[in-house]
């Protein structure tokens, strides 16, 4: 069974036809890319799936649970974590405090405990930092673990975007174009970071994607995008090698 | 490079200088007042300077740790002074005064906290100027609903009104808590500068301790992304609120700590006002927003400052506006951060060469 599917799903804004009959299915383990023209609602069905839209119609299903209309943070503990297009970090907080938010439904005490300083903090405090340091030192991040995420730079901040993600113990992992503004160089670091988080973590990965030699490097399936309805679906490169897409990028 | 997992973290050791700043600053006090060295002018300031540093720490955790701009702070404040100041007065006479005013302190706080929950369910959902706008006029509503209510109490029980003291209907036996406009009057002294640092030092504890546990964590998240927050499962209304409602239930404790300074409670435009309410903001920006120690540092020196200048007269208020814009010019402008950083660097790097020289 698909571990993500989507059946139909559909929005609109005004008169605007954003989404439109979007059927996906991806299965556990696979590295599968979203691709299509500038707005053609890549970043629209990330938000549907993502909670921050309602779809008009239509049905997501994680892992076989409705998740249909649900809010952005039932998805989160559903299983679905994400990053954004521009780069969302939490800028005045410590690289280490961003991974421990992402931490923050796995390890809890309550604000009361937290004041007043009692054993729970200790520990809980303790275990959250060990799971926080771990994550930062798979993404390559240790040494900055006391700076604060906004003097980053720009490819680390990219990788610590993932971290966080990954520290909320996601099923499915969606990367809005996570090589934007990346030299060759960074592209070909943040490929083998991706393949890496899917090998190491078991995970499975969907991701929106311009630079087509990171889509034809690591993507296994591709669906493309145009004018919100699937134009191809199926093995990358059957569908890289699809007139009908090129046609949709390059014009006639 | 530092974290915090071992040893005394970064964090930890400015808190710690923090709270060291305030108990050394009580005794350098109290040994100057038992010496007679502190002007009986200072010495009435002496309470103020507490109240006002908690009011300035409690402002601080909502503009500069929630990030959002309340301009109502003072509204909470009131609440604190007359909820607790018409308990302190109901009791006088059946209560020793230590447990009194304990309680007194926890109804002020409690009443505060619940008045910044209601207030903040709808209020939270507005951002920026508008949420600034919302809490500016539920301060000034507060303040005109206690300049307009009658509460006494007799043995019949509790009476109020908001028109006038003889409709109250109260008995002989009765007494009247809240005179309208004129306010409260005859509330116990219980406040003192010792009292004042010991709630300071609560203050600190519990807004320190708040910041660097996992809700100011997600709390700051929000502050710095809602929308990330939001995709991390962070429920941002719970913890909007949480970091609210504790931001009003310190300004109450605030309000109680200057009640009990006064014989007579009144809710003036000048200490429970929309000035109040700046004033509290401009001691939390020109100490840093979220600088909590900055916060304690700027509410004692702009409490201080207008003292000092009394003998100016007419000129009071020019040179303290004056002062205003050049502490602001030289904490804010990126020119004079430079100038600082670049006077550090020529200091230590000849600490350095002396060093090399011996």
């Amino acid at each position: 069974m698909a571990l993500l599917e989507t059946k139909n799903l559909g929005i609109s804004f005004g008169g605007l036809r954003a989404v439109n009959a979007f059927d996906i299915s991806v299965e556990k383990g696979q590295l599968y890319g979203l691709i299509g023209p500038n707005g053609a609602g890549k970043t629209t069905i990330f938000n549907l799936l993502t909670g921050v839209y309602r779809p008009d119609e239509g049905a997501i299903l994680l892992d076989g649970v409705n998740l249909t209309g649900k809010k952005t943070i039932e998805i989160c503990r559903a299983g679905i974590a994400r990053t954004f297009q521009n780069i969302r970090l939490f800028g005045d907080l410590p690289v280490l405090d961003n991974v421990k938010a992402g931490l923050h439904n796995h390890y809890p005490y309550s604000t009361f405990e937290g004041i007043f300083r009692l054993p729970r903090y200790f520990k809980t405090e303790r275990a959250m930092n060990e799971r926080a340091m771990e994550l930062l030192q798979v993404f390559g991040l240790e040494e900055y673990a006391g700076y604060k995420a906004k003097n980053l730079p720009y490819g680390q901040q990219r990788k610590l975007e993932i971290a966080r993600a990954m520290a909320t113990a996601p099923k499915l992992l969606l990367l809005d174009e996570p090589a934007a503004g990346m030299n060759p160089n960074e592209t070909k670091e943040l490929m083998d970071t991706i393949r890496f988080v899917r090998d190491h973590f078991d995970m499975t990965i969907l991701l929106i994607e311009h630079d087509m030699k990171l889509v034809s490097g690591i993507c296994e399936k591709l669906t493309v995008l145009n004018f919100g309805e699937v134009l191809a679906q199926g093995d990358t490169q059957e569908v890289l090698n699809n007139p009908e897409v090129i046609t949709a990028y390059l014009g006639e | 490079m530092k974290t915090k997992t071992g040893g005394l973290s970064k964090t930890t050791k400015s808190d710690l200088i923090t709270y060291g700043m305030v108990i050394l600053a009580y005794i350098i006090v109290q040994l100057l007042v038992s010496t007679g060295h502190v002007s009986s002018l200072i010495q009435g300031l002496l309470v103020p300077f507490c109240t006002y540093a908690i009011v300035a720490i409690a402002l601080n955790l909502t503009v500069g740790i929630l990030g959002e701009l309340s301009i109502g702070h003072a509204g909470f404040m009131c609440v604190g002074a007359f909820t607790s100041a018409v308990f302190s007065l109901a009791f006088k006479q059946t209560m020793p005064s230590a447990p009194r005013f304990l309680i007194a302190i926890l109804i002020g706080a409690a009443s505060a906290a619940l008045i910044g929950f209601l207030v903040g369910i709808p209020v939270l959902r507005l951002k920026g100027d508008y949420l600034a706008i919302v809490t500016l006029a539920f301060g000034e509503i507060i303040k005109n609903i206690i300049n307009a209510l009658y509460l006494g109490v007799d043995s019949r029980g509790v009476h109020f009104t908001m028109k006038d003291a003889l409709s109250l209907n109260i008995e002989e036996d009765g007494l009247v808590l809240i005179k309208g406009a004129q306010g409260v009057t005859g509330t116990p002294n219980d406040s003192n500068f010792t009292v004042g640092i010991v709630l300071l030092l609560v203050t600190l504890f519990i807004v320190l301790n708040f910041i660097h546990s996992r809700t100011g964590r997600a709390v700051m998240a929000i502050r710095d992304n809602r929308i990330a927050a939001e995709s991390i499962g962070i429920n941002v209304t719970k913890y909007k609120l949480i970091a609210f409602t504790l931001s009003a239930a310190l300004a109450g404790v605030a309000g109680v700590l200057y009640a009990h300074n006064l014989s007579t409670l009144n809710a003036l435009p000048k200490n429970f006002g929309y000035n109040m309410s700046i004033l509290i903001l401009v001691f939390v920006v020109l100490g840093g927003i979220g600088n909590i120690r900055g916060s304690i540092i700027a509410a004692v020196l702009l409490t201080l400052l207008p003292e000092m200048l009394r003998g100016l007269s007419d000129y009071r208020m020019l040179i303290y506006s004056v002062v205003l814009i050049a502490m602001m010019i030289f904490n804010w402008s990126p020119n004079a951060i430079f100038f600082r950083k670049r006077l550090q660097q020529r200091l230590t790097a000849g600490r350095e060469t002396e060093k090399e020289e011996a």
